[in-house]
């Protein structure tokens, strides 16, 4: 996904060329099957009949949905969240497609061109017959509402790892799923949550069982297409005992200019001595220079480090979305468990983030770190919030906070919000903050050495965000440094 | 190689360089000295193109080129080096990738094909070896945690593998103690001293003329060179010091 030298048919580089700065911004025509527009209950059977969903299942998502509607939209956050109008919304849109996928050559090749632009390699024979040495990641594809292809599912069958969309395993493997969907962030969590358990369409479920690493990457690849639509997808991983996992997962989106609303939920269970790494690139399309269009992005991100010794690191370079509400967090109920957070988050033009992490230290001898790097430029707001906390059993604890605030030109905003709240004695709280803007003095240097404007200020600003990117498997490293990169273009000069 | 004419330049609207005159021809080292605040180091910013040094008069010419027309990056590439009297920090940027990109982006605004990484790793490990830089230091963070001296090496290295066509130092040799100044002056010689370079050596001292000796030394002083002459002059400035050429 990183040149236009793969882009072979006409349509696509005429979509490239219109999208030179959103790299992404194409849409496809690809069949698409369109459920009820707006928000009602009907939406929500609607949903659940075409998912072919057991009782259970739709009797939550009810439940789900009866209780969003008691909910205020939440406020507290600094952003400027323009109302939306969930009637005008689709919350169903599907390539046409035979019902059930028995492998890669039943998929619209339409569709496949669109991941192969993407440069995701979804041919799993492609990437077999690849480079001696080269990565093997599994990947799950996400077309709009539905899972279109998951890859390297024998491989990981024979591991004992169970990596499937969402919608099968609650149908394939219903007391695994049921026995944590909506016990790390619970139904009526935050209004965005109980909107995404109503209405949710795929995802991705992953379990790991018990003394197994998983034998490669796994990753979703999230896409909307469909005009006026939502995209609420649900992501589930259990990680057994001693066992570990990597998980990539990356997002884009075409150029309209209408705001679509995208509301996830993520839970990761980690048992005892288990890990789970979890990084995101997250490149929806963030809005024009003017601030027309673009990605509403709010995001519930969990995990529950629920067995002793068990750890998760969340790593995120959020680059895109016209406005992003995240705040991936770590409950630490095992004794000695371990979060991370690790954040880079770019805004430019007219776009505003508002992320950072809650780390919840309940048991004894936990520890926690997060460092956040904002970067803002042109109009944007750049916000960290964070929580820690540590209760009263945490005795030992510690939490280690850096937030860095990068700032380019003199109209943006960055701002950092930390929350900690302490109830044991015995916790070690450290917090760093820095605000800085990149200096002339740097630029000229850069400059006189033969780098122009905007190299030189990708140069600093990669270097600004070095801790965060080097926890990024090698792939998603370099994607990401480019990325930075790319979304900072026209920000100086 | 350059033809500065009659420049004048300006910081913050108050007049530095006052119809300044100098020719540098392919093959020459030349030294400019002269008391604090005469403008040298705003004419080393000026032919890079810093911001903020506005040119108010005069023209440019490096190798036919105007010079003043072009970008600090297009400067690099056109074969100009600007030695820094203090080196920037760039934190999280090593230097090997920061040399890198800054080399490929000079090659290709010139057209060549850019450096592959094994190439480029051993062309920076002969121009350490050569200023006796350990190449490790090369894989820190862009004069982060080093010292005056190490960065003024580290300059020089730089300009060892940019490897331009015209140098201008300005204050290399401050900071450096003996050794470290015969390293960079040895440094300077085996870079630059060639048929179809030039450099232009920004001093206060003599002492870095020991080892890298002048064609030319003029004395700046109210925005012009007021004195010219060879290597006989800076050991007369050193001496007498600037009062009796003002």
């Amino acid at each position: 996904m990183n040149d236009i030298a793969p882009i072979k048919d006409q349509a696509a580089r005429d979509a490239a060329a219109r999208a030179a700065d959103y790299e992404h911004g194409w849409s496809s025509d690809i069949e698409q099957e369109y459920g009820p527009k707006g928000l009602s209950e009907d939406t929500v059977r609607y949903i659940s009949a075409k998912k072919d969903e057991p009782e259970w299942m739709l009797d939550w998502r009810l439940k789900a949905y009866r209780h969003w509607l008691t909910m205020p939209t939440p406020d507290w956050a600094k952003l400027n969240i323009p109302p939306i109008d969930y009637q005008a919304a689709y919350y169903w849109a599907a390539p046409k497609t035979k019902p059930k996928l028995g492998s890669l050559d039943e998929v619209d090749p339409e569709i496949l061109r669109v991941y192969a632009k993407l440069g995701i390699p979804l041919e799993e024979q492609k990437v077999l017959a690849g480079v001696e040495g080269a990565r093997k990641i599994a990947v799950d594809a996400v077309f709009d509402s539905v899972s279109v292809a998951t890859t390297f599912r024998k491989e990981l069958e024979a591991a004992g790892v169970i990596f499937r969309s969402i919608s099968e395993a609650i149908r394939e493997y219903p007391d695994q799923v049921r026995k944590w969907l909506g016990k790390v962030v619970p139904m009526a969590d935050n209004y965005f949550s109980a909107l995404n358990c109503a209405v949710f369409s795929d995802g991705t479920f992953v379990y790991i069982p018990e003394g197994v690493r998983c034998p490669m990457e796994l990753s979703t690849y999230f896409r909307i297409n469909a005009e006026n639509t939502g995209q609420f997808e649900r992501t589930l991983i259990v990680a057994d005992k001693g066992s570990y996992v990597s998980y990539l997962e990356g997002c884009t989106a075409p150029m309209r200019d209408e705001n679509q609303l995208h509301a996830a939920v993520v839970e990761l269970v980690a048992m005892d001595d288990a890990e789970i790494k979890y990084s995101t690139v997250q490149n929806w399309y963030p809005g024009d220079a003017e601030g027309k269009g673009g990605i509403y992005n709010f995001v519930t991100k969990r995990a529950l480090c629920q067995g002793k010794r068990s750890k998760v690191s969340w790593t995120q370079v959020e680059t895109g979305s016209a406005i992003t509400w995240k705040y991936p967090s770590c409950v630490l109920n095992g004794e000695d468990s371990v979060g991370e957070f690790y954040s880079v988050a770019v805004t430019n033009n007219h776009q505003q983030a508002d992320t950072g992490t809650k780390m919840i230290h309940n048991a004894r001898g936990t520890r926690s770190t997060i460092i956040s790097k904002g970067i803002s430029a042109g109009h944007s707001n750049n916000t960290y919030r964070g929580l820690v906390r540590i209760g009263a059993a945490a005795e030992g604890s510690r939490n280690f906070t850096q937030c860095d605030s990068l700032l380019l030109g003199a109209d943006c905003g960055a701002h950092t919000v930390p929350y900690i709240e302490v109830r044991n004695p015995s916790a070690q709280i450290e917090h760093e903050a820095t605000t800085s803007k990149i200096s002339d003095d740097q630029m000229f240097y850069a400059q006189a050495r033969g780098l122009g404007m905007e190299e030189a200020v990708a140069l600093i600003v990669n270097g600004f965000a070095k801790e965060v990117l080097q926890q990024l498997p090698m792939e998603f490293a370099v994607e990401a440094q480019k990325l930075l990169g790319i979304s900072l273009e026209g920000s100086v000069g | 190689m350059l033809q500065i004419h009659n420049l004048s330049a300006a910081v913050a609207d108050k007049p530095i360089l006052n119809d300044l005159t100098l020719t540098i021809n392919a093959g020459e080292i030349h030294a400019i000295m002269g008391p604090n605040g005469a403008g040298k180091s705003t004419l080393g910013y000026v032919l890079g193109g810093r911001p903020g040094y506005e040119v108010t008069g005069g023209s440019v010419a490096f190798n036919g080129q105007d010079l003043l027309a072009l970008a600090p990056h297009e400067r690099a590439a056109a074969g100009l080096f600007l030695g820094f009297q203090y080196p920037v920090e760039i934190p999280g940027v090593s230097f090997v990738q920061f040399l890198r990109e800054s080399l490929n982006a000079q090659r290709r605004a010139r057209g060549e094909e850019p450096l592959s990484g094994g190439a480029f790793l051993k062309l920076a490990r002969e121009q350490a070896a050569l200023l006796r830089l350990d190449m490790e230091m090369l894989k820190r963070p862009v004069n982060v945690g080093f010292s005056g001296g190490e960065k003024k090496r580290a300059e020089m290295v730089q300009m060892g593998i940019l490897d331009p066509r015209l140098a201008i130092l300005d204050e290399t040799d401050s900071g450096l103690d003996i050794d470290a100044l015969r390293i960079c002056g040895e440094g300077i010689n085996a870079i630059m001293r060639k048929p179809d370079k030039a450099v232009l050596l920004i001093t206060h001292y003599q002492r870095l003329l020991d080892y890298v000796k002048p064609d030319f030394v003029h004395v700046l002083a109210g925005g012009k060179i007021i004195r010219s002459g060879g290597a006989d002059l800076a050991l007369e400035l050193e001496e007498h010091g600037y009062e009796p050429a003002l």
